[in-house]
């Protein structure tokens, strides 16, 4: 969009270190000042296949991947090839290359290994024409062997790096102290050397033709480089979460390696266990008995859980599951993001069930809604669900350090002192009348095992104020109303007491709305701001309440404007119908804007869809995306 | 004071302080097995020194789930199978809490066969009670996993073709520390075996013989029994793998034709427990981490001190 932004991609086989190398160049262009955002693509594999990860830098802020990207670092694909000489995975070894030039804006820059593929290679793909016809600048830099001679072979990211920073007339200062903190003795001598070297390369040998260079930029704060995954977790602990017990299962795995490492140091259990229910058992249980406990899963593993979902509202155990969703139906495509799984985590679990469910948009949100579902949930004893994708799952931003410096939240909510139960209502044989309310909101506070006075039954099945299992009609009505009087004491705290958890772009006056949730959101403001920039009339509105859904919000938001567009990555618009499905109206100002490749949304997407369906009805958008009509239409 | 005074309380317990008040009367069938454990367990725990408010028996789905119904201890009355899960994280969210799981044969040995073999692997500091009366009561009558080759019911109308599950030997093999079977019709043995199984440091099985006279009435009432340790015709070591193992296969063998074997089959007091085993690598706090949430002076860490390696 702008020439002050660089969008580099670096790209190479999976488990060639394009992950590490990449999350250092980012940390470094933060460091200078800059906002960053990175977007992850990656094959389900371990090793080999062609993967990349693109860094957006600007000086300005950045909420999204971006269009395309004007900087690419070939790396090559040592590990797409068997130790044995002759075999190889299909031809990844141009991938890195070949694989990647489609999306290389005009005027962009690529450098790619000439220590790894050979002319011929290069001569197949057409690149001189293609370079002419685009304005691209192509240097081709022997990285192989400039770190074989200073090192071992996969320190050609390194010099990769070093290549970027002398072409883009970087300090690297940043990386040099980067490159310190991960490593040390041999093994930074050489990378060090191999650094400067390839960055004294430009200008000595490499004659600089491009004009792309380092944005710059200054941050007031101190910022930290972030991923939702992180944000989830941290705001997890806050929230006072010190149980976690999960079943691997990309791209959840992220929160649980996150807390399971961290929890040793803050005295918290992390539990890998046998299946996904016994995880989400293994949270109920741990937090019956007094731990803030949480589990989680991705769409496969989540369908497992709904049994112990279920016996958490039952019990009306505290619970907080996260659903990291990624392309389905059943194994789906286990590295692409989709936000396919809103239904199933809406109403998965039998009878008249309910939870809470938050779809934050952002990192910040992240953290921010993860300890709101930890209050929520001890508040009012009923599960929460954060459902996120795979793309804020892994996407990495720059955020205010001053942000995460709050106190956390350890209560446990509705929870009663020996105290407080000597004093609560018993029956006459001394049980607790632990499921019995005298309280506006349905919340009758607990007991946890090992409590003086606090004696009650637990149970899935319906129940008496003690616990005893009962078929008793009367019972059952008065159970059903206060479980489900919860939602709307929470959809009340959650307007009166706490500051939205809904995000607006544009202004208040414009003609024509785009709403969207969770992980879309970036891409969306970024649209909001350019149709605006170009003389359109354009508001966004991101959507986290899912359950209580936002309905006033929602409803105000679409009355303001003409005709509005609904943005999810799912074929079925699934958040389109639940905006009908909650406000049962609407149903002909929206269209759908939908994306279900497996790749998320690129601001430009939006934008042609806003173009095909408002200004050029007739016209089929050019992307990968689908236009569902209005109804009526 | 602490948030649980109710654990390792020193006082004179009754045994009719286990006992609920006027509701809920047991809803089992006459004869039925179901009240021999409840019988044993009120007995056995009065006698280990355990009150009603620092035990947490945790149950499955079925007649055998409604055990913690009738007892009055805090209790939870979880789904189908899915008992241990629940009970092992009670167990580490607060190690001070006297945890009891329970539940059928097909609760225990058929849904949550998974669970089963894995609370016994990790070797979790808690007793295991399974209610085996070879059926599916709740459900009326079908065939379960320990129901003899050849039973006949409603699913299975021309006898079943399976083998019956060792829960034993499955048992054993898995990691379980203390592993025993008795049975209702012996409420003595039962109510020892269960106060061994609470003072056990480690994950203690008891398989629990039960008749259903309702289902299963071609089933063996489990008499007369036979007490391996009480007979003179055999003789093996307890603490000795092997023996009991070779043991566990005879009694198993043997049930299926008639003859009831009951007794300790294999202790295991040497390996520590799973708790022992997670604070030992420092995956564990040593104070129950349910009591930190009460402890007003604590120190809760923030994410804001962890972000020193995302600057
Ligand atoms: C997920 C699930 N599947 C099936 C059932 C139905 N069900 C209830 S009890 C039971 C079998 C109980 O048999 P067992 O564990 O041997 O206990 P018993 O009733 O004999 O004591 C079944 C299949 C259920 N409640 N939940
Ligand atoms: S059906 Fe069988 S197991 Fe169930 S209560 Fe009756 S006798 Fe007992």
């Amino acid at each position: 969009m702008s020439d002050e932004e660089l969008i580099w991609r670096v790209s190479g086989g999976s488990g060639d270190g394009i992950d590490s190398t990449s999350q250092n160049f980012a940390k470094a262009l933060m460091r200078s000042g800059l906002d960053v955002f990175t977007h992850r693509h990656y094959p389900s594999r371990i090793r080999g296949g062609h993967t990349y990860v693109e860094i957006r830098a600007a000086g300005h802020e950045v909420q999204s991947r971006g269009d395309g990207y004007n900087f690419l670092l070939a790396l090559g694909d040592s590990f797409a090839r068997n130790p044995q000489e002759e075999a190889y995975y299909g031809n990844e070894e141009i991938k890195p290359l070949s694989e990647n030039l489609d999306e290389l804006r005009e005027g962009g820059v690529i450098v790619y290994d000439e220590g790894l593929l050979t002319e011929d290679d290069v001569a197949e793909l057409d690149l001189e024409e293609r370079a002419e016809e685009n304005d691209w600048h192509v240097y081709p830099v022997d990285l192989r062997g400039l770190a074989k001679e200073h090192g071992r072979e996969v320190m050609r990211n390194t010099a990769g790096v070093g290549i970027t920073a002398g072409l883009l007339d970087m300090e690297l200062e940043h990386i040099e102290d980067l490159m310190s903190d991960a490593m040390g003795g041999d093994v930074l001598e050489a990378n060090l050397e191999i650094l400067h070297e390839a960055y004294e390369m430009v200008g000595d040998e490499i004659e600089v033709e491009h004009d792309l260079r380092a944005p710059t930029g200054e941050h007031d704060t101190e910022q930290a480089l972030l991923s939702g995954s992180n944000a989830i977790a941290y705001g997890a602990i806050d929230g006072g979460c010190r149980f976690i017990a999960g079943y691997p299962m990309t791209p959840w795995t992220d929160v649980f390696t996150i807390l399971s490492q961290n929890f040793p140091d803050i005295g918290g259990v992390s539990e890998q266990v046998e299946d996904e229910i016994a995880a989400a058992a293994l949270a109920v249980g741990a937090s019956h008995a007094g731990a803030k406990a949480m589990s989680g899963s991705s769409g496969g593993g989540f369908a497992l859980m709904s049994e112990p979902l279920g016996l958490a509202e039952m019990t009306e155990t505290p619970l907080v599951l996260v659903e990291s969703m990624r392309a389905g139906p059943s194994t789906g495509m286990p590295t692409k993001p989709e936000q396919g799984d809103l239904e199933f985590v809406l109403y998965t679990s039998q009878g008249d069930s309910s939870r809470v469910v938050f779809a934050p948009g952002n990192i910040e949100e992240a953290y921010e809604q993860t300890r709101l579902a930890f209050h929520i949930a001890w508040e009012y004893q009923i599960p929460t669900i954060i459902i996120y994708d795979q793309k804020l799952s892994g996407e990495n931003k720059n955020v205010d350090v001053e942000f995460f410096d709050r106190e956390p939240e350890p209560g446990l909510g509705s929870t009663l002192t020996e105290e407080e139960l000597a004093e609560a209502a018993h029956d006459n044989s001394g049980k607790f009348k632990r499921f019995q309310h005298e309280s506006e909101n349905g919340v009758s506070p607990r007991s946890l095992p090992g409590q003086k006075d606090g004696r009650y039954l637990a149970t899935g099945n319906e129940h008496s104020p003690v616990g005893h299992i009962s078929e008793d009609p009367d019972n059952r009505v008065y159970q059903m109303d206060r479980r489900m009087q919860k939602l709307e004491s929470i959809r009340t705290e959650l307007e009166e007491e706490h500051e939205s958890n809904q995000t607006y772009f544009g202004e208040d006056d414009a003609e024509y709305g785009i709403i969207t949730w969770g992980s879309s959101q970036g891409a969306v403001q970024e649209a909001v701001e350019r149709l605006n920039e170009q003389g359109h009339s354009v508001k966004g509105l991101s959507v986290s309440d899912m359950m209580p859904f936002a309905e006033t919000e929602v409803t105000e938001f679409l009355e303001s404007v003409d005709e509005a567009m609904v943005v999810e990555m799912n074929a079925t618009a699934q958040f389109r119908g639940l905006i009908q499905k909650e406000l049962g109206r609407f149903g002909e100002k929206m269209t759908s804007l939908l994306k279900y490749n497996g790749n998320p949304f690129e601001p430009a997407e939006i934008v042609e869809g806003y173009e095909v369906n408002v200004a050029d009805e007739d016209r089929e958008p050019t992307a990968q995306v689908r236009i569902e009509p209005a109804a009526g239409d | 004071m602490s948030a649980f005074n109710a654990i390792g309380e020193e006082r004179e317990i009754d045994r009719d302080e286990f006992t609920p008040g006027v509701e809920p009367q047991p809803t089992w069938c006459p004869g039925c097995g179901d009240f021999g454990v409840l019988k044993s367990l009120k007995q056995a725990l009065p006698e280990v020194g355990k009150n009603p408010e620092e035990v947490l028996t945790v149950t499955g789905i079925g007649c055998s789930g409604k055990l913690n119904s009738y007892l009055d201890t805090y209790g939870f009355h979880t789904i189908h199978g899915r008992s241990l899960p629940v009970a092992r994280a009670a167990k580490l969210a607060n190690p001070e809490v006297e945890v009891i799981a329970a539940g059928g044969d097909g609760d225990g040995y058929g849904i949550g066969g998974n669970h089963f073999i894995h609370t016994a692997r990790e070797n979790h500091d808690m007793t295991y009670i399974v209610f085996n009366n070879e059926i599916f009561g709740l459900t009326k009558g079908q065939t379960s996993p320990t129901s003899p080759k050849g039973h006949k019911s409603k699913t299975q109308p021309s006898g079943s073709a399976k083998s019956p599950l060792r829960p034993l030997s499955l048992s054993l093999n898995a990691g379980a520390t203390y592993v025993a079977r008795t049975a209702a019709v012996n409420p003595n043995q039962a109510k020892e075996i269960i106060k061994e199984a609470i003072e056990h440091d480690g994950f203690a099985h008891i398989d629990f013989l039960t008749q259903c006279p309702t289902w299963n009435k071609d089933a063996r009432q489990y008499v007369p029994y036979v007490d391996v340790q009480e007979s003179d015709d055999y003789d093996f070591d307890v603490h000795d793998r092997e023996e009991a193992a070779r043991m566990m296969r005879e009694t198993e063998d043997v049930l299926n034709e008639g003859t009831v074997l009951t007794g300790r089959y294999y202790v295991d007091d040497e390996s520590p427990s799973y708790t022992q085993e997670k604070q030992a690598v420092g995956e564990m706090p040593e104070q129950p981490i349910a009591e930190r949430y009460f402890d007003e002076d604590g120190e809760w860490e923030r994410s804001y001190d962890l972000l020193d390696r995302h600057k």
